[in-house]
């Protein structure tokens, strides 16, 4: 057998045997990623809708930077929060540093852009549609958005898929506020870099499969979703 | 109902005049038909007496100075529905009125039985025929008791008998005390629900009349000939 194929054989029997490490690490990697998303939800979804149906000065310019943000560089975000929650920075005297707080922070911060410029756009998108019924009830624009984000709940999955794709994956802004510290901080990906820097691939294989695993199994259930949906709603 | 008098109301887009002095007299009772060519300005007109358009020049006197914050509902030519129940669309009007969830509930699965949908009140609005979704669009404006109704051509491309539906459910409302201004191509349909007409073209309003009086005895040249058929509006091509 090839070093390839020992290392997927030594992956799969890590996984079959619910080695603790692999456990404790998938762990922590869903519970930091799905914070962040949450987080996302609960800002970047709102936030893009008020995007989507507000018409006011400097909105193009905010879209634009929204849009911009979409791309920003994951250590680039990691190195601002490393700035702010270190012992001399403004957030400092949180001691949150190199901590699971601070890698959910890092997250949220590179998921809310995402999550709010795909919701901008959905949303923009169906006040086309609705603005003249909506307006024509009498519906201000924070109703509309209210209404909007309940109607398009199910294209909005989308940026939430987006936003759990992004946190998941990510691995150079947790690396540098989390520090990557093994029982406290270690996630899927920043165990995968390791390990492979190390030379141990069946664990980096293992948290590799686990890792392309999550987020084809949450891909399924949303794309169930949408299908059901779909058919419920014509 | 308000006294609504409309004076010299003027609205510009793309270049072109939409309406060019539009003046009538809406006060009163009961359905006015609003007759004219496509272009007439006659959707721009109602969608201003909506508040959707701010006029450029002219006038709406509602008697009581600013337009009245409620009591105006409209029913587009093609409404949209959320992907949502019956139940839940019709329901939607009534909450910028902040009436409570269960009174919005009783009051919709109400008028949901007026428009002949009860039975389907659990079923997506999305899923509707087209004669069905006006009807619903007719339920969602008829649940906020109105005082006036705007309808922009609600039967437009709708078979016999979703248009027989639709012609009872608007005199069922007028009999409410509902003042209705509505728009249609149909002359059958206008001689049928109006009690008055007003006849619009390039803007202006060239007649107001009785129903009667204005299908026996057009005044202007222009609705004489939009009655007859005759389009001297037709565009050269």
């Amino acid at each position: 057998m090839n070093g390839l194929g020992l290392a997927f054989s030594d992956a799969f029997a890590l996984l079959a045997g619910f080695d603790r490490r692999v456990a404790e690490i998938v762990l922590l990697s869903l519970q930091v990623s799905g914070l962040a998303v949450l987080f996302g939800t609960v800002l970047g979804l709102p936030l893009g809708a008020c995007l989507g149906v507000g018409r006011f000065p400097g909105r193009q310019a905010l879209v634009v930077l929204l849009n911009g943000c979409m791309g920003l560089p994951s250590v680039v975000v990691g190195v601002v929060v490393y700035l702010a929650l270190s012992r001399s920075g403004p957030l400092g005297k949180f001691g949150l540093l190199y901590s699971p707080a601070a890698m959910v922070i890092a997250q949220t911060l590179l998921v809310v852009p995402l999550m709010a410029a795909i919701a901008r756009q959905v949303v923009e998108d169906a006040w086309r549609d609705y603005e003249e019924e909506l307006t024509a009830m009498g519906f201000g624009w924070a109703d509309s958005v209210r209404v909007l984000l309940h109607d398009c709940r199910h294209s909005l999955l989308v940026a939430v898929l987006a936003g759990l794709g992004r946190a998941m994956s990510e691995v150079g802004a947790v690396m540098i506020v989390g520090g990557n510290i093994e029982h406290s901080t270690r996630t899927m990906t920043t165990a995968i870099a390791l390990e492979t820097s190390k030379g141990d691939l069946p664990l980096a294989v293992a948290l590799g499969l686990v890792l392309l695993a999550v987020i084809l199994l949450l891909n399924g259930i949303a794309h169930a979703l949408r299908q059901w949906a779909m058919r419920r709603y014509a | 109902m308000f006294p609504l008098t409309v004076r010299e109301l003027r609205w510009a887009a793309g270049g072109r005049q939409v309406l060019d002095g539009l003046s009538v007299d809406l006060g009163g009772e009961g359905i006015t038909i609003l007759l004219g060519p496509n272009g007439a300005g006659k959707s721009v007109f109602l969608r201003m007496l909506c508040g959707l358009l701010e006029a450029d020049g002219g006038s709406i006197d509602w008697g009581t100075g600013a337009r009245p914050a409620r009591g105006i509902a409209m029913v587009f030519q093609q409404p949209r529905m959320l992907r949502d129940s019956l139940l839940g669309n019709v329901e939607l009007a009534l909450r910028p009125l902040g009436v409570p969830a269960a009174e919005r509930r009783a009051r919709a699965q109400a008028v949901l039985e007026r428009v002949g949908l009860a039975g389907r009140a659990a079923d997506s609005a999305r899923g509707l025929s087209g004669g069905e979704r006006q009807r619903l669009a007719l339920a969602r404006a008829w649940i906020t008791r109105p005082r006036l109704l705007l309808l922009d051509e609600p039967t437009a491309s709708l078979d016999p008998g979703s248009v027989d539906a639709i012609e009872r459910i608007v005199r069922e409302i007028r009999t409410e005390g509902t003042r209705i201004l509505m728009t249609t191509h149909n002359l059958g349909q206008a001689t049928r629900l109006a009690d008055d007409v007003v006849f619009i073209d390039a803007g202006r309003v060239c007649e107001h009349a009785p129903v009667q009086r204005f299908f026996a005895r057009p005044a202007s040249q222009a609705a004489r000939l939009y009655i007859q058929g005759e389009l001297p509006w037709r565009m050269a091509f």
